[in-house]
């Protein structure tokens, strides 16, 4: 079923999508997005969202809050998290990720770390019995 | 009364290349990666709008709850691609195949029409494979 109906549109989307999970890092230009992929920027946009549920721009905040939280997990700074994702100001970059998140970029990276030093002190505990008697994990 | 499944297990054959299929190509969310010796570690993700439900990505290594031979017995069934894993869901089916096969995903079934709606098939980097089925297989399943 490889001619499914539409299947050249579906293509251009899916390559824009895959655009934006490469380079969210970077200054991103929609506009420029959609003329790669041969739309207006209404139409690219009003497509996006029926395949996605998401406006690309929402799509590329959600991506780069997505990645901020792995950042953080790896113990980089905030500031440093906020450019290496793609935002050029730490103000509206902590907005967004407490709004995306529910808590500050600072708050996640601590309720992290105490995770972390947890897991570190017994890390069997965290893995249900029922795995950790499979696997052998209980009798170390 | 039961309410939920929360965590259940694919047994795979190498934890880092199952890592990289799960997350990278198929955009599972890592919840747990702890170390549990020098040759295995609890690893487990969850479907990105499923944050309840962990697949624990399980190594198959020799225990003595997995003696050497029921050991290799499950390697030789997974390599043969003899285990079906279940049905993923995804919003678009064409957008999410085109996806996945732009990424390197092999598919055994593309999108195809079924008397149950459409469904794709596809394996994992170990031999497991599932169903791919649009959250809507019974009306339009084209989003544009």
């Amino acid at each position: 079923m490889d001619q499914y109906p539409k299947v050249y549109l579906y293509r251009r989307i899916v390559q824009a999508k895959l655009f934006i999970d490469k380079n969210y890092a970077e200054r991103i230009d929609l506009s420029y997005i959609s003329d790669e992929a041969c739309f207006s920027k209404f139409h690219f946009t009003r497509l996006f969202k029926a395949i996605y549920a998401k406006t690309p721009h929402q799509y590329l905040t959600w991506v780069r809050i997505e990645k901020a939280q792995q950042l953080l997990r790896e113990d980089k700074s905030v500031s440093e998290t906020c450019f290496l994702v793609g935002f050029d100001s730490l103000t509206s970059f902590s907005g967004l990720f407490k709004r995306n998140v529910g808590i500050s970029p600072s708050s996640y990276q601590a309720q992290m770390q105490q995770l972390k030093l947890a897991i570190k002190k017994s890390p069997v505990s965290f893995v249900p019995s029922c795995f950790a008697l499979q696997h052998g994990w209980l009798e170390e | 009364m039961i309410t939920k499944m929360t965590i259940t297990n694919i047994h795979v054959l190498n934890q880092d290349s199952a890592y990289d299929f799960y997350v990278n190509k198929l955009g599972f969310k890592l919840v747990d990666d702890i170390p549990m010796g020098p040759e295995s570690r609890w690893l487990t993700v969850s479907p990105p709008e499923q944050p309840d439900l962990q697949l624990v990505l399980f190594p198959v290594t020799v225990s003595k709850m997995f003696p050497k031979d029921v050991a290799e017995t499950l390697i030789g069934l997974i390599k043969k691609g003899i285990f079906g894993c279940g049905v993923l869901t995804c919003n678009d089916i064409f957008a999410t195949y085109e996806e996945l096969k732009a990424k390197g995903v092999e598919f055994i079934k593309a999108p195809t029409k079924e008397f149950y709606g459409t469904e794709a098939l596809f394996k994992d980097d170990s031999g497991n494979y599932f169903s791919l089925q649009p959250l809507n297989n019974f009306g339009n399943e084209n989003s544009i």
